[in-house]
């Protein structure tokens, strides 16, 4: 079963049905393993290739289907700019675009991102590695201390931005709150994206 | 690269006094500045993954982790046993806080055993599968409740005293006695904590530790394994925040990524996830303070009895300090006429509490400013005329209210101005009476305001820990490396360290090189803790590069015959009697006449010293000052509010750099009012930590700051002492100016009683408590 599974290609499309699929057949798997009770259904594992296209690069991964976005980019592709904070959807510092809208990498399964792009802070520089006027308002403004939400924080305010939640400092201080930064450098965060606010719209 | 320098130019760029960006500013936009997680892994990596307790206070009757080592992936599961040296790794030397637990665990989430599998995944999800039988017996949960007097003490408790409180308080006109509840925070480091540790050849290992305290860290892994200290080197490049929540607690990943590693002779990495980060690492200390105060009909205070009860968690780890500095903070910038303070740090089963960014001194001035407001509601008068009633003698008046309880005498006192000056710019007294009306408009909505003083002790009291080291190295084209015992977590201390380095040469700062903490190049350091890093280490590279500099002084002067004191370093170059000859040459020069271009630095505070069994001395080499004034509206119907307005005034004597001190003034601000309003660790009657992820424990957001927040360095101050270039430390001194915010919160709950009562709200003031408050409020004025 774990290798049929193994070999179903996954699309945009059709991962849902493979995902309700795996659902029902995780338990069906651990009913069935009752002999070995010690015998985890975890250890099953339900691979399929994805393909990412991260910074308009290409990935062709071979992934269990329960890794994450987050995972997936730090682990398989090298890009280690994304940090992971709490890996549960709170604390912001895994923060990716995927076509130019935010999310957070550890909420999303890699193979949920198959066929899209994806982009990292790796990928936000220009094309001639200047920097995008976001990473510099960052640096003008002395928006981080550890630095360590910090990439996270610079992909949700591109995000931020392009949604259009970037009006005044009380919207993107709203807009920004699933951020989260110990070192509180929120004034300066905030700061930093009112001054890059008009260039990244143009961006 | 080696760009020229501007031989002409009349400053270097990036000396100290000047405003640099900090120096990972680019790596860390552009994602680039590697974590120790971010490091490639060397080739056959394994990691780790820790089995936890799951009761708070038990004996292990049996482990049975057999299906643990037969799950996929895992190569082995280390326990106690497993330990080559020492199970402990207690910072105190009790010999209380065992790596892995050895016979009976004192808190749930205690680590037991510890998987290592190919995979993190896989250690994991095997650690979920150990069948652990225990005995269970009663846990002790939480401090309220205790004697303080005699239920069980981790370690020696500290009593300061100086006069007769007891009968200053008996004979004074007024007296209140009260007690508060003040609870713990979480750290909530963005980067959790990791350790990589690569073995070497024959006993040597190198770990990769996010550590605040990498010599302690080396020490703590050389008596783990069994090993001198010689065998071990930890590197730490830069952490994802500290807080002091790294200062021992990097020490058990440390231990256990060491110890697997010398095992299997493969490089081990291990990650806490948050939720075991939360559950299993120490926190700031949950406190009880007891305090009963005497004073006159104007509000001068005339004695007071602290007790300081604070709870140390299962072993004693820092809490003995953490007890000392909160009692050496219950002063806060107030002079007592008679004082008598005693900390206990009571045994409970909770994982063991730890140094937390001021490191007790909040906790001790939150209870200090608890008392100025009973005084004031008791007398009737604006909280903050008591404080000015209640302040130290300012600098240079020759006056007798200048002796701390612990018998040091405050000479740097500059409170009165910066108090004046924020009143001023906050227009405090024009807002206060706004406020009032505001009130009286409003049913439902009230405002508070309250201004809140800081007077912070800058020293470790730990005397042999004020020292640090440094090693500079001049290359023979003139660039120059630097290194030194502190730790890089944000706080841009490398950078101010850089600068005095520059400074010393009078290059570029762009010309040295800033490198990664190890204890292979710098030996025997102190933790980056107690605000000291740039304090000490920057003194430290400062005598480094004296001494390289005095060599090619002397160098010049031989070489080019002429007295010594006619070589003049002048930016990016050298004048040697009527010559300029650019800084590069000159070493070059010197390098080839064989002159050493290394050199190691040194530093220890002067003057201070302390006698604990005593309780008096000179403990702190200086004060650092600030205040803050903040404004809120409280829901009276929700009890939710909102932070309106904060000013802040502090002190850094010469800023070495502005930029950074103000993101640190901010940045502290901001966790000392998380800490007193929205952080709230919750323990079950079990002792479950039941807030271990951002989804229950709320640390402020970028929407909880003040809506209207201004921020500004004295710009008049210098250290009294000679410290680095008349600057002051900066790291802690800025938490407690959160106090202002649960002041003015009290202040807002205090209207709904027309202010005639002292609302006593604990911390943290979180809407259920705020509201909690209003309600006791008006039931106890109904009554009357
Ligand atoms: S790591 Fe994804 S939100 Fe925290
Ligand atoms: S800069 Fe440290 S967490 Fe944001």
């Amino acid at each position: 079963m774990a290798n049929r599974l193994s070999r179903i290609r996954l699309s945009r499309r059709n991962f849902m049905v493979g995902s309700a699929t795996a659902a029902v057949a995780m338990p069906l798997v651990g009913a069935r393993a009752g002999s070995q009770p010690e015998r985890p259904s975890e250890t099953i594992r339900y691979t399929a290739p994805v393909k990412l296209t991260i910074n308009h690069q290409p990935y062709e991964l071979n992934l269990d289907l329960r890794t994450t976005l987050l995972d997936a980019i730090r682990d398989h592709t090298g890009l280690t700019g994304t940090k992971k904070g709490c890996d549960h959807g709170q604390c912001g510092a895994c923060t990716v675009l995927i076509n130019g809208t935010r999310v957070l990498s550890c909420l999303t399964f890699a193979v949920m991102a198959d066929g899209r792009e994806v982009t990292t802070i790796e990928g936000l520089a220009r094309e001639d590695s200047s920097l995008h006027p976001m990473q510099q308002a960052f640096i003008d403004c002395d928006a981080f201390q550890c630095g360590y939400c910090t990439p996270g924080q610079i992909m949700s305010a591109v995000g931020c931005v392009h949604e259009g939640h970037a009006a005044s400092e009380g919207e993107i201080r709203e807009y920004m709150s699933g951020n989260l930064c110990r070192c509180a450098a929120y004034p300066n965060v905030v700061a930093a994206i009112l001054q890059a606010r008009d260039e990244t719209r143009k961006a | 690269m080696n760009k020229h320098s501007d031989l002409k130019a009349a400053r270097i760029v990036g000396g100290v006094h000047s405003d640099q960006r900090h120096d990972s500013a680019h790596k860390h936009v552009a994602g680039t500045a590697v974590y120790i997680d971010d490091m490639p892994e060397p080739a056959g990596t394994l990691h780790a993954g820790l089995g936890l307790s799951t009761v708070a206070h038990g004996i292990l009757k049996s482990v049975d982790l057999s299906s643990v080592r037969a799950a996929p992936g895992v190569v082995d599961v280390l326990t106690y046993e497993d330990v080559p040296g020492e199970n402990d790794i207690s910072p105190s030397g009790m010999h209380d806080d065992p790596v892995l637990a050895e016979g009976k665990v004192q808190f749930h989430g205690q680590p037991i055993f510890c998987v290592i599998a190919e995979t993190r995944e896989q250690a994991r999800r095997a650690a979920r599968l150990a069948k652990i039988e225990y005995e269970e017996l009663d846990p002790i949960v939480h401090i309220w409740g205790l004697d303080p007097e005699k239920d069980k003490q981790v370690t020696t408790p500290l009593t300061l005293k100086r006069g007769d409180a007891a009968a200053a308080i008996a004979a004074s006109p007024r007296r209140v006695k009260g007690s508060m509840k003040l609870g713990g925070q979480d750290h909530f480091y963005l980067e959790g904590q990791v350790a990589l540790a690569v073995p070497g050849e024959d006993d040597e290992i190198l770990v990769y530790s996010s550590t605040q305290g990498p010599s302690e860290t080396q020490h703590m892994v050389a008596h783990a394994l069994g090993v001198p200290s010689h065998a071990v080197t930890i590197e730490v490049r830069r952490m994802g925040g500290g807080f002091g929540g790294k200062e021992t607690q990097a020490n058990q990943c440390a231990a256990i990524a060491a110890i697997a590693a010398k095992k299997f002779k493969r490089a081990v990495k291990i990650r806490l996830d948050r939720d075991e980060d939360m559950t299993a690492t120490g926190k700031r200390h949950d406190f009880v303070i007891d305090y009963e105060v005497g004073f006159d009909e104007e509000g001068h205070i005339l004695g007071v009895d602290y007790m300081f009860a604070l709870n140390a968690g299962f072993s004693a780890d820092l809490s003995g300090p953490v007890g000392d500095r909160a009692l050496f903070h219950c002063d806060n910038a107030y002079f007592y006429p008679a004082v008598h303070a005693k900390s206990a740090p009571l045994y409970t089963n909770t994982v063991s509490n730890t140094a937390f960014r001021g490191f007790g001194g909040p906790q001790g001035m939150v209870g200090c400013e608890r008392v100025i407001e009973e005084v004031a509601f008791a007398v009737g008068k604006d909280p903050l005329e008591i404080r000015k009633l209640n302040f130290y003698d300012a600098m240079g008046v020759a006056g007798e209210r200048n002796v701390t309880p612990y018998h040091q005498k405050v000479e740097d006192c500059i409170i009165q101005r910066i108090v004046a000056e924020l009143e001023e710019s906050a227009d405090y007294a024009g807002r206060r009476r706004a406020i009032a009306e505001f009130n009286a408009k409003n049913r439902f909505i009230k405002r508070g305001i309250a201004l809140t003083p800081v007077k912070f002790g800058i020293s470790f009291t730990k005397t042999e820990s004020n020292q640090a080291g440094a090693l500079v190295h001049v290359y023979s084209d003139g660039s120059v490396h630097m290194n030194h015992g502190g730790t890089e977590m944000g706080q841009g201390l490398h950078l101010k360290v850089a600068q005095v380095v520059a400074e010393e040469f009078q290059i570029d700062l762009d010309r040295v090189k800033i490198t990664a903490t190890t204890t292979a190049k710098v030996p025997n350091t102190s933790p980056t803790a107690a605000s000291s890093g740039a304090d000490l280490n920057g003194m430290a590279a400062q005598n480094a590069a004296r001494q390289i500099r005095k060599r090619l002084t002397d160098f010049a002067a031989d070489r080019y015959q002429i007295p010594a004191d006619q070589v003049v370093f002048l930016p990016n170059r050298v004048r040697v009697g009527n010559q300029e000859i650019s800084f590069n040459d000159l070493v070059k020069q010197a390098y080839i006449a064989r002159v050493q271009l290394s050199a190691a630095g040194h530093y220890k505070t002067p003057k201070i010293h302390w006698d604990r069994a005593k309780g008096r001395g000179h403990a702190f080499y200086y004060y650092a000052y600030g205040a803050a004034c903040s404004e809120v509206s409280v829901d009276t119907l929700t009890g939710e509010y909102v932070v309106e307005r904060t000013d802040i005034l502090h002190d850094v004597g010469r800023s070495l750099n502005r930029a950074i001190d103000i993101g640190q003034v901010e940045g502290g601000f901001v966790q000392g009012m998380g800490w007193l309003t929205t952080e709230e660790l919750v323990w079950d009657e079990k002792g479950r930590l039941r807030t271990h992820a951002p989804s229950t424990y709320k640390i402020p957001l970028a929407s909880d700051r003040p809506k209207v927040f201004n921020v500004a360095l004295t710009d008049w101050s210098e250290a009294y002492e000679p410290t680095i270039h008349r600057s002051k430390a900066v790291g802690e001194p800025p938490l407690p100016l959160g106090i202002s915010v649960l002041q003015a919160l009290s202040d807002a709950v205090a209207s709904v009683a027309d202010h005639k009562v002292c609302p006593r709200l604990d911390a943290p003031a979180t809407p259920e408590r705020v509201l909690m408050a209003i309600e006791r409020l008006r039931a106890e004025t109904a009554d009357k």
